[in-house]
């Protein structure tokens, strides 16, 4: 269970409110217009912007002091989710052992995650030589060997066609269910969150609405949603 | 959204190790100065003679740098977006002069441009007069030699940071030449070229071989000259520590110049492919760069040859002296390059924070640009003239004092990459608990590869080839191969000192070779 207490966040000129609690697991959506502050959110949660009052909480535990690397979740960014110079295989070894030294047991688990997610063969390759959709995978086989409760999304597969997106967020909710993890998925795109997200998360004017049922969300949109989803 | 916040808190890593690394530099820059400062307080203020060495230095070192950086800019525009076979060899040529040992590259000078060298010899048929180049055309000639390539492969690792996506989406936005002239490579240079001139400058404001050679006299003495001059031969520490403080003025105000004009670039990741500039691909404009890149060979390449032409007999018949000395040096290039790299890793990282604490790490490491060799070298004497003989501690002074040296050239390779590696891979490593030692091992070593290899390539060589503080404190028992060499040719062994230069050659340039060519397979 994650819980913004009377968060307030600034960026430059910029302010954010978020006073909710998202229940897990399962997947929660978090959409808004362009530059609305979803990155913002997203990135106070996972440690990279200090906020100006309020306290995030996972389970009740203050956060504020643990390091990016230590809190109890994985972040998948928009784009260099991946190393360049590290094979497939390394770069989802970085989940068990942040200094790759890892045991010969854990590398089989590196492999058995690879295979799993659709990766086989495809160890030895550097990023570059992947396609997209399988740079995608590689990450997520990471997020799998992390194991942390909490999953942040931050419009990581905007760049997959559409077909392939779906895929990817079907195994984004495949992977929550098995895991019994706490997703929370950034998107501009109202379908994704249809897809794979009960809840969603409405963040416009300043402001980070409590979860609502997307369903319900998305047939009776407030104003400010109208405005963004143009209906 | 802006989503280039920062982590909360700093990499461990580089805060403590980048201000020891600050502290030592202060101690040999300021400290060395301060001592310097301490005795000219009793010394005669600068006279009319040494106004005009001053007005000299500035004028050279101004002339050598606006005309290195911009023959440099149609060179480095050809290097990056050519292929053709000898590429990568062109590269290391480029590298060449600057690594250059000094001593060397003016007898090469000499060959080519001297009264009685290649050029004269044509004109001689002609019934041209012969060049005369002793005086300030020589020194900015010899300035050019050095620093032109060196501008050229500053400015190609700027291309290099233009991630090869961004030409290819210009290419697929149907760009023309003059489209990512503004868009892509203006940026670029306006972000690199403040610092590649200031860097010249700053260089040439402190040569000091190209000036004991090719220059002196009224017309053609530098500040760094005037000092070696009021040391070795006035027997005057006073003026040389009056003079070292009129330089180290000098330095400073350029160096502050440098800090403030720099700016970061903005280009981003991409994912390591090979450079393509398609708008770029018609027949003349190959034309063009292969012409461009031909006469850059050519005017780098003869010295060269003449040096090896002169000195490859007389190899067999080398003195044992030139043997031991070599040794010496290699040992003493070794463990500069290795000071220089330890220094300028922690100081890149402590000039990653933000605000006043990363400006005055990146000061810390200019700060030996503006303390020259002379002025280190005449403040060193001074210090420890009164506990030691100072000629006994000559050989470790000198791999410190190179070391030193190195840095500013060092940290100007790396930082760039550094910041961007931070920028790039900073958040992902934090989100993944990658730290400390850990991060330089994983991350952030093997993403700076190139210009680590190419940074210990210059600090290697850069010792190996030194003939400043060694100059000055000259023990004639322990001599560096450069001293030697310079030994041979004032005592007219004109033919052994030609053997020496190309035994410094070889070894300067193979250290650089090895360093760099490590640094280069990170493509492969």
């Amino acid at each position: 269970m994650l819980t913004l207490d009377h968060l307030s966040l600034t960026l430059g000129a910029f302010r954010l409110e978020a006073d909710l609690t998202v229940p897990g697991p399962g997947v929660t959506a978090i959409i808004g217009a362009s530059g609305s502050g979803k990155s913002t959110l997203l990135a106070a949660i996972a440690g990279f912007l200090a906020p100006v009052s309020g306290r995030i909480l996972w389970n009740g535990q203050d956060m504020a002091t643990l390091a990016p690397g230590d809190r109890p979740l994985t972040m998948l960014f928009q784009d260099q989710n991946l190393f360049p110079h590290l094979s497939a295989r390394k770069n989802v070894a970085l989940g068990l052992s942040p200094a790759l030294r890892l045991t010969a047991a854990e590398w089989a688990r590196v492999d058995e995650a690879m295979a799993r997610i659709g990766l086989g063969g495809l160890e030895n390759r550097l990023p570059a030589q992947l396609s997209g959709g399988q740079q995608a995978r590689v990450a997520l086989a990471r997020v799998l060997l992390r194991a942390r409760p909490l999953l942040l999304l931050d419009e990581t597969f905007g760049g997959l066609g559409p077909a392939l997106k779906e895929e990817m967020l079907d195994l984004v909710a495949r992977l929550s269910a098995e895991t019994a993890a706490t997703v929370l998925l950034v998107s501009h795109d109202p379908d994704d969150a249809r897809r794979i997200a009960p809840q969603t998360i409405l963040v416009a004017d300043g402001q980070a609405q409590p979860p609502v049922a997307t369903a319900d969300l998305l047939a009776n949109p407030p104003p400010g949603l109208r405005r963004y989803l143009g209906t | 959204m802006a989503s280039r916040a920062r982590p909360l808190r700093p990499g461990v890593w580089g805060v403590g190790g980048g201000w020891v690394a600050a502290a030592a530099l202060l101690l040999l820059t300021l400290g060395t100065t301060a001592a310097v400062l301490w005795r000219a307080g009793a010394a005669p203020l600068p006279g009319a003679a040494d106004w005009v060495a001053v007005r000299f230095t500035v004028m050279q070192a101004a002339a050598s740098a606006a005309i290195s950086a911009a023959l440099a800019i149609p060179v480095a525009r050809a290097l990056a977006r050519r292929s053709f076979p000898g590429r990568g060899l062109l590269i290391s040529l480029m590298g060449a002069p600057f690594l250059l040992p000094g001593i060397v590259a003016v007898i090469g000078i000499l060959h080519v441009f001297g009264r009685s060298g290649w050029i004269s010899q044509l004109l001689g048929r002609f019934g041209l007069p012969p060049l005369e180049i002793y005086g300030p055309v020589g020194v900015v000639l010899a300035h050019v030699f050095f620093n032109l390539p060196l501008a050229v492969r500053l400015i190609l690792q700027g291309w290099r940071d233009i991630p090869a996506e961004r030409f290819r989406l210009a290419a697929s936005l149907g760009f023309r030449s003059r489209d990512i002239n503004r868009l892509l490579e203006w940026p670029m240079l306006r972000a690199i070229l403040p610092g590649v001139v200031l860097a010249i400058f700053l260089i040439c404001l402190t040569s000091f071989v190209v000036a004991l050679t090719l220059g002196g006299g009224p017309r053609a003495t530098t500040v760094e000259l005037a000092i070696y001059q009021a040391f070795r031969f006035d027997f005057d520490p006073g003026h040389a520590a009056m003079l070292g403080v009129v330089q180290f003025a000098l330095c400073l105000g350029a160096t502050l110049v440098a800090l403030w004009v720099t700016a970061p670039t903005g280009f981003g990741a991409g994912l390591d492919r090979p450079l393509r500039v398609w708008a770029a691909s018609g027949p003349l404009a190959r034309l063009v760069d292969a012409a461009i890149l031909a006469a850059a060979a050519a005017f780098l390449l003869a010295p060269l040859l003449a040096v090896l032409l002169a000195g490859l007999p007389a190899l067999t018949r080398i003195p044992a002296s030139l043997g031991q000395a070599a040794l010496r040096s290699v040992v003493m290039a070794g463990l500069s390059a290795s000071m220089t790299l330890g220094l300028t890793l922690a100081l890149a990282h402590a000039a990653l924070s933000r605000g006043l604490a990363g400006r005055l790490a990146e000061a810390a490491g200019m700060l030996t640009l503006a303390a020259s060799p002379l002025v280190m070298g005449t403040g060193l004497f001074l210090l420890l003239y009164p506990i030691m003989d100072p000629t006994s501690a000559a050989l470790p002074v000198t791999v410190v004092v190179n070391a030193a040296m190195a840095v500013p050239f060092s940290l100007r390779v790396l930082l760039p990459s550094l910041r961007e590696v931070d920028a790039d891979y900073g958040r992902l490593s934090e989100s993944l608990g990658i730290r400390g030692w850990t991060r330089l091992r994983l991350v952030t070593l093997p993403r700076l590869r190139r210009p680590i290899g190419f940074a210990a390539g210059l600090a290697a060589a850069l010792a190996m080839g030194d003939l400043g503080v060694i100059a000055l404190f000259g023990n004639p028992d322990q001599p560096t191969l450069p001293l030697e060499v310079f030994r041979l040719m004032g005592a007219y062994r004109t033919e052994a000192a030609a053997a020496g230069a190309v035994l410094l050659l070889a070894l300067s340039f193979g250290l650089f070779w090895i360093c760099d060519t490590w640094g280069r397979n990170a493509d492969a």
